[in-house]
């Protein structure tokens, strides 16, 4: 074995070989860093040259670019609120915060040291686990996969906020979101209301944009000012690398976590990151931070998501299973450039996959390294004013959204799951929990049907499935011994308010409302195609109900009663909550009637010159470049625009 | 270039901090950044473009007739980047644009969604006939056509067909069901028969269907997100019996059978000009689906169900991929496109890696692939009746 080892480093450090893995770098980091364009973009873009390369190159080239994607989406995570990929989404509750805090070099400095370490730690276990991987993750059936979603789900309790019935109500509601779509056990489509789009369930970047970047875009767009509350944004890199120091075991603990939830196939990416966040927060006696600011809310899921690229490779490799939609599109790859996944990785072709893992290694090594170089430039964003930042990060999200599926409604999705975000943001009902409930819905559906039909009841008695069981107890009992609060920054001291009140209690019947559609809906199903969305929103309606007595209740010092816009000494002069949306809504309506590109450069001109006021010049040329962005990635990403239906009919 | 700072805004006078921080912070990161970016992106392109030798750059003989140079011709895929569909559309386009007269750009572009009905809707309705946009379906695109699927408004009577990829598939069973020859199928088994299925609707209605042919109680559980899924779930140990396609059974099944965890039962056929089923050139061992329904039933393979049985193989796997225009398409495009498929066959990088890439099969052209897409898009009104009132009675799915 080690003779492998050592051979395919030897083959792997050519100039060739060398100069194909920076350039996979060099794409991952700069794919990397606009959210929405994670390794499926990046890897879709690089198809089309692999013809012609030799595998290792090839290989180098693709592994390079897999593997620093969680390290770059770090950016937009931490310092504009954006999450910049399915596994960064965790990275936002700590790091944002952090970088309003004025510490976003810190963060940065925090964020790249775990990504490194998790990454490396990544590539050491596959290079000794690849051996003996095939029966440890056929250990992983449907059952285990069942509990694991479960297991993934205790996390709620963690990271529900102050109150943990509109945490559980969350949850519930993501989870009857992401049912949405076809039923797994049947095949026939529910909740999809007679639209095309919703056959296929609402995309997860949609979703997650939508609840986490946009309240944070609309919220500091109406405030004006910048991202960053200090203007000193210091030298927080060192800082950074000695919190990591100083948390090494949480780190080394989540790079194990991630590493493992990567290599079982059908966990997927986007739940490693909660997992390891909530793990972050359970391991810590004082919780209070969580939420405000605490760097180990970025070290947690950041050594995780690095880690996990090492792990997904495992299946992919062995099996041909693609672990996650990048690993799906690497796979492709593969076999383009003519290399079978499968058994074989691990005897005839056992250099190839040691190339891999060192190409994991160095792509770590490397990608850490330019982004640590980018960070102290990249801080400064967070210094720009606000009004100047937001139009490229509305573009840059509607950009991200409109990947999703490449379809107009993905824009009007993105806007819906935006209005919901701001309103849960506003009321505190807590949005990782609904997140969590939404990733790891259909999951928890089809595993829990597969495991019924193929073991009954007995699938309790199963080794795995009894240690998951232990595990997630012992996860939920850490877990409510402190709470994190993500509104923890909105001040709690608040302002009794008729209006806020009315408003909380209308907000609050139209999400129960939203429960007792589903149950009607649910019973239009077969049995198996209604019984899940059925059982989890009667599972959630006694909290839906004790939500609203309390509303009517109206005790004010109940955690459930929050407004975060209610509170003492609100700023008067600060415009209404929903003006960005409103912006954005106003890009929207008129991309579909005059098309994307014509609708962004309107949009661009018109918020420079009436929320920035900037002079003329200037507005032209920071629409010039917004909408060179736009077409540089259309050429690459072969994208169309929506059209516009005013349009349309002239262009035919 | 320094660029000057706006004015302050009068609504934003109450903010003293970031009236400060806006005098630090300039506008230029931003700016930079994006210039670098693009900058970048472009390097990249290039770079990768100059390394790999794109079969694009090096035609051999460019063919005296131009038919598309300067073009780019939109290879239309209504699935995701990185599957089956996609890498075959990725082999063929590179070798489309070489051999394709005046060497047109071809770019693969995907459509996914609903299944590939999406795509396919979308390219009926935007795809004219100048061969400038070419779609490439497959059987789970033929399927929601054949069976009427009201989310469908495309119709394969309006395209017709340049090329079409047929495939096989082989269903094989696991050891511990003490089958080692197909009469053993019809003894008391060990265990219940349990299969992984993607969906009712999906290719594997043709397994599912044989299953039932055949008599034999097996259980189907739904919700396996690919095939692969299903030889996950098999090689678990939670499902005895699985089939693949020919490139993934010999990929991952080959393997097992050779170290004993699995056994090989049957694979579904070829069928030949005159839609008779025969047995599968990659897997000439084997028998096929119609004489295994021989031996166990003892009749004839003929009656509605049978024909519907290979009405459904004949969409899901006779007819893989087809690859098709709107039928107006005039006939110079289509001879362009065939002679090019012919002259890929002549190409020793084509014949070096398509085994790899695509698999064993041949891609047909001409009236054999005409009868391909003929057999793969027609059922009788009959068999449509049929294959729905069994979709109900079994899996008590309605489909209008």
């Amino acid at each position: 074995m080690l003779d492998a080892i050592l051979q395919s480093l030897n083959d792997l450090l050519t100039l060739n070989h060398v100069a194909h893995l920076v350039m996979g770098v060099l794409l991952g980091l700069v794919i990397g860093i606009f959210p929405g364009l994670g390794g499926i973009a990046g890897l879709s873009m690089l198809l089309p040259f692999l013809y012609g390369m030799d595998t290792a190159s090839a290989l180098a080239t693709l592994i390079g670019l897999v593997a620093v994607i969680p390290t770059s989406a770090t950016f937009t995570s931490i310092l504009m609120g954006i999450p910049g990929s399915s596994s960064s989404q965790a990275t936002v509750l700590d790091g944002f915060p952090l970088a309003k805090k004025g510490q976003a070099s810190r963060a940065l400095g925090a964020a790249f040291m775990s990504s490194l370490f998790g990454g490396l730690f990544g590539a050491l276990i596959l290079t000794f686990f690849v051996q003996i991987a095939r029966p440890v993750i056929l250990v992983f059936g449907s059952a285990e996969l069942f509990m694991l979603a479960i297991f993934g789900l205790t996390m709620v309790g963690s990271l529900s906020g102050r109150s943990l019935a509109k945490g559980i109500f969350s949850c519930g509601l993501g989870m009857l979101i992401g049912a949405i779509g076809s039923a797994p056990a049947t095949g026939e489509f529910r909740l999809i209301f007679g639209i095309d789009y919703l056959y296929d369930g609402i995309p997860l970047v949609v979703v997650a944009l939508g609840i986490f970047a946009l309240p944070e875009i609309a919220d500091l767009l109406r405030k004006d000012g910048s991202i960053s509350q200090k203007s000193d944004l210091g030298t927080g890199l060192q800082q950074g690398f000695r919190d990591v120091m100083k948390h090494r075991w949480l780190a080394l603990r989540c790079s194990g976590l991630g590493t493992l939830i990567g290599a079982i196939p059908g966990m997927g990416g986007s739940v490693v990151d909660w997992i390891a966040y909530g793990h972050g927060v359970q391991s810590t006696r004082d919780k209070s931070k969580f939420g405000k600011g605490d760097i180990r809310g970025v070290i947690a899921p950041e050594s995780a998501n690095n880690a996990k690229e090492g792990g997904a490779l495992v299946p992919t490799l062995l099996f041909g299973i693609p672990g996650s939609g990048s690993m799906a599109i690497f796979l492709g790859g593969m076999v383009l450039i003519g290399i079978e996944a499968g058994p074989s990785m691990v005897t005839t072709e056992l250099n190839l996959t040691y190339i891999v893992i060192w190409s994991l290694a160095i792509a770590n090594l490397l990608g850490a390294g330019m982004a640590l170089f980018l960070a102290r430039p990249m801080a400064k964003l967070t210094s720009i004013r606000f009004s100047l930042l937001a139009p490229f990060m509305i573009m840059v999200i509607s950009f991200a959204a409109y990947q999703a599926t490449r379809d107009m409604m993905d824009l009007w999705m993105l806007l819906l799951c935006g209005i919901l975000g701001m309103l849960m943001r506003r009321f505190g009902w807590s949005r990782p929990s609904f997140l969590i409930g939404f990733v790891l819905s259909q999951q928890a559906e089809s595993y829990l049907n597969m495991a019924v039909q193929f073991y009954g009841w007995e699938m309790f008695l199963r080794p795995g499935v009894i240690a998951i069981i232990i595990v997630s107890t012992l996860s939920l009992y850490l877990s409510r011994k402190g709470v994190v609060d993500e509104h923890a920054e909105q001040t709690s001291e608040w302002q009794p308010n008729e209006a806020s009140i009315r408003a909380q209690k209308w907000f609050a019947l139209f999400l129960v409302s939203v429960a007792g559609i589903s149950i009607f809906e649910a019973f239009r199903q077969s049995f198996l195609g209604g019984v899940f969305p059925l059982a989890i929103a009667f599972a959630i309606l006694p909290s839906g109900f004790w939500i609203l007595w309390n509303l009517w209740r109206d005790e004010r010092k109940n955690p459930i009663v929050f407004d975060a816009e209610a509170r003492i000494g609100s700023l008067p002069n600060q415009s209404s909550v929903f003006e960005g949306a409103l912006w954005i809504a106003g890009l929207f309506t008129a991309s579909s009637l005059i098309g994307f590109l014509p609708a962004t450069a309107l949009f661009f001109i018109s918020i420079l010159a009436i929320k920035a006021r900037v002079s003329r010049l200037k507005n032209a040329t920071l629409t010039a470049s917004g909408l060179g962005f736009l077409l540089v990635f259309a050429h690459f990403l072969n994208l169309d625009y929506p059209m516009g239906i005013l349009l349309e009919p002239l262009l035919e | 270039m320094e660029i000057p700072n706006a004015a302050p805004d009068l609504r934003s006078a109450w903010h003293m901090e970031p009236l400060i921080s806006r005098s630090r912070g300039s506008i230029q990161p931003t700016r930079r950044l994006s210039i670098a970016i693009q900058v970048s992106l472009y390097t990249i392109a290039a770079f990768l473009s100059a390394c790999s030798q794109s079969p694009t750059s090096d035609s051999k003989k460019p063919p005296a007739n131009k038919l598309f140079a300067g073009e780019t011709i939109e290879f239309v895929i209504p699935y995701k980047e990185g599957g089956g569909s996609d890498t075959w559309a990725r082999f063929n386009a590179a070798f489309l644009s070489r051999h394709l007269p005046g060497n047109p750009v071809v770019v693969v572009r995907n459509i996914p969604g609903g299944g590939s009905i999406k795509g396919a809707n979308l390219y009926a309705q935007r795809a004219k006939p100048n061969g400038l946009m070419i779609l490439g379906t497959s059987g789970s695109t033929q399927m929601p056509y054949l069976l009427d699927d009201p989310r469908v408004r495309y119709d394969y009577a309006d395209w017709q067909v340049i090329a079409a990829y047929p495939t096989g598939g082989v269903v094989y069973c696991s050891p511990s069901l003490g089958v080692s020859k197909i009469e053993d199928l019809k003894k008391e088994l060990p265990k219940r028969l349990i299969f992984a299925s993607q969906g009712p609707t999906s290719l594997d209605i043709v397994p599912m269907l044989a299953f039932d042919l055949l008599g034999l109680d097996v259980k189907t559980v739904f919700g396996f997100r690919g095939r692969s899924a299903g030889r996950l779930a098999f090689e678990r140990g939670e499902v005895p019996i699985d089939y693949q396609t020919s490139a993934g059974y010999l990929k991952n099944v080959v393997p097992l059978v050779r170290e004993g965890s699995a056994i090989p039962l049957w694979s579904w056929g070829v069928l030949d000009a005159a839609g008779t089923l025969t047995r599968d050139p990659s897997f000439p061992d084997l028998p096929h689906f119609g004489e295994v329904y021989q031996s166990l039933l003892g009749k004839e393979t003929q009656g509605i169900a049978w024909e519907s049985w290979l009405a459904l193989m004949a969409a899901g796997f006779g007819g893989m991929k087809l690859l098709v225009t709107p039928i107006e398409t005039p006939e110079p495009i289509l001879q362009a496109y065939r002679d090019a498929f012919l002259a890929m066959r002549e190409d020793p990088e084509y014949i070096e890696r398509k085994e790899k890439a695509i698999g064993r099969y041949k891609q047909e052209v001409g009236t054999k692939a005409e009868s391909i897409f003929k057999l793969a898009t027609r059922i009788s009104a009959d068999e449509k009746r049929w294959v729905k009132a069994w979709l109900r009675d079994r899996y008590d799915l309605n489909i209008q």
